[in-house]
């Protein structure tokens, strides 16, 4: 894809994040896409063009009065709307539509009209993970993390500093659900989760919603807020059964993705401002940083741990408090783009002075898919 | 009121030699004829070359313990906490999750790269699941 040619032009979160109890998930939808239309200075007759995951794009589009010329309902976990970024942004490129409208929201604290998920006995999943007890996220996303720890001398001491430096960015952030700042001791002491990940080693449980708006860049200059130009682009996808990656030393979609969207911008790590890595738990900015070409793995846990993606350090990395203190619905790939989009327009609650690129990574599912997107404010 | 039971897979035609395997005390991998590439899960072509003469052989049963965690909270039906979700990466090659008994279920005593032997338990007349033990010896 050519760099530059397509712009984030609207933007926001749902009105309130957190518990929001008066709010079904599709109402959640609708509030992000009001938010991110008014943002934008749009009208919803103006969007030919709609992606959501989870809910379909059929019964959104429907619910908020759209009739698209372009639709995408990839589904594939969190990171679903990083490829939803790239889609449109070819899309539109391709002149498919000219205003695409990217919606996520999900009731995952309160749980109101939200399907609850099921894995079918006669699944692959079904047969060959469920019989043994894995329960959710918590019980599947860490396993791979002894293997990593071992192959790469990571210490559980320097895989609490993910939590403990996160809650530094959070406590800066307003609209952070968690701001007390934490000691490695307290991560360390927190409740028992699932070995050898504790309870502030997890990311939050809430409500809560983000929308996007995307447009060509010729025609960005005319809206309200500074166009937000997409550099570059990767995704891939690898298994739904995290027992069979093809290595727990890395994430093959992470190495894909990554460098691809790194390609694609002509751009090296040195030019990276600013960073997101999608953090469901505290391992995923360490296999980030390795896989995205930032540093060896057996680097990252000490990268972090000297205070290199702390606030001031060198590379600024999850700067709204992340999944682990900021906000997690369940799919938090789109609360990495909206911290990325207002780092590009200067607006972050913890903004990084002069920041130019931004590079925001996704994972979706237990490591079985990932997208990646390079922001940048210059064209 | 019976406990609740732990999740029953439920064979596909492209699954159920494996869990006649398992009901005959024998853990069944596949290898494909053309580039003996050895897979799991099961599946009627190989993964690799995409040939479709492929052969169902019995594994060893050995293996190492390649990664797990110990799942405290929330607990899936069937299972009391802590227990252990084991990833097994078997001596022929390709790995499988499972659970791993007759062992404290405890860091101490689940070291990575132990070795390891497949023991079966039936959950009914149809389906046994393949559990590991620390192999003997």
């Amino acid at each position: 894809m050519r760099r530059n040619q397509v712009a984030v032009v609207g933007a926001a979160e749902t009105t309130e994040l957190g518990v929001i109890p008066n709010m079904s998930q599709i109402q959640l939808h609708a509030d992000a896409a009001l938010n991110a239309i008014a943002d934008a200075g749009l009208k919803l007759s103006d969007i030919d063009g709609f992606a959501t995951a989870v809910e379909t794009p059929q019964q959104m589009a429907h619910y908020l009065g759209i009739t698209p010329t372009w639709v995408d309902g990839t589904s594939v976990g969190g990171c679903s709307f990083m490829l939803h970024v790239r889609h449109a942004a070819a899309a539109i490129e391709a002149g498919l539509c000219k205003t695409v409208l990217i919606t996520h929201a999900e009731s995952g604290k309160s749980m109101i009209g939200k399907q609850p998920r099921f894995t079918a006995p006669d699944s692959l999943n079904g047969q060959f993970e469920a019989p043994f007890g894995v329960y959710g996220p918590p019980s599947m996303f860490p396993i791979p993390v002894l293997r990593f720890m071992k192959t790469h001398g990571i210490t559980h001491e320097q895989l609490a500093m993910v939590a403990v430096v996160q809650r530094e960015w959070a406590a800066k952030n307003p609209r952070a659900t968690m701001k007390d700042p934490i000691t490695v001791a307290d991560v360390l002491n927190s409740r028992m989760i699932a070995y050898p990940f504790r309870l502030l080693q997890c990311c939050l449980v809430t409500d809560g919603g983000g929308a996007l708006i995307l447009t060509s860049a010729d025609r960005a200059k005319d809206f309200p807020n500074k166009p937000v130009y997409i550099l570059g682009t990767g995704e891939s996808v690898e298994t739904p059964m995290v027992s069979q990656m093809k290595t727990f030393d890395s994430s093959r979609a992470f190495k894909v993705a990554g460098p691809l969207a790194f390609k694609e911008a002509g751009i090296t790590h040195k030019d990276v401002d600013h960073l997101m890595i999608y953090d469901a738990f505290a391992h995923l900015p360490l296999y980030g940083l390795g896989d995205l070409g930032f540093m060896p793995h057996e680097e990252t846990g000490k990268f972090i741990a000297d205070g290199n993606t702390r606030p001031g350090g060198k590379l600024p990395l999850n700067t709204n408090g992340g999944g682990l203190s900021y906000m997690h619905s369940g799919m938090y790939g789109m609360y990495a783009l909206q911290e990325s989009v207002r780092q590009m327009r200067g607006i972050a609650p913890a903004q990084v002075p002069n920041a130019k690129i931004s590079v925001c990574h996704g994972v979706g599912g237990m490591f079985a898919a990932s997208g990646t997107i390079i922001f940048t404010n210059e064209k | 009121m019976a406990e609740p039971a732990r999740a029953k897979p439920k064979p596909t035609p492209e699954t159920q030699h494996f869990w006649d395997g398992t009901k005959a005390g024998e853990l069944r991998l596949q290898r494909c004829d053309a580039c003996a590439n050895v897979y799991f899960p099961p599946r009627p072509f190989c993964p690799s070359c995409a040939s479709r003469k492929v052969s169902v052989f019995r594994a060893s049963g050995k293996g190492k313990l390649y990664s797990y965690v110990i799942n405290h909270r929330p607990a899936a039906p069937g299972f009391t906490p802590p227990y252990a979700i084991a990833v097994v990466e078997l001596d022929e090659g390709p790995r499988m999750m499972s659970n791993i008994i007759d062992c404290p279920q405890t860091p101490e005593a689940l070291e990575l790269d132990m070795s390891l032997e497949v023991t079966f338990e039936a959950l009914d007349d149809k389906i046994t699941l393949p559990l590991f033990r620390p192999a003997k010896g």
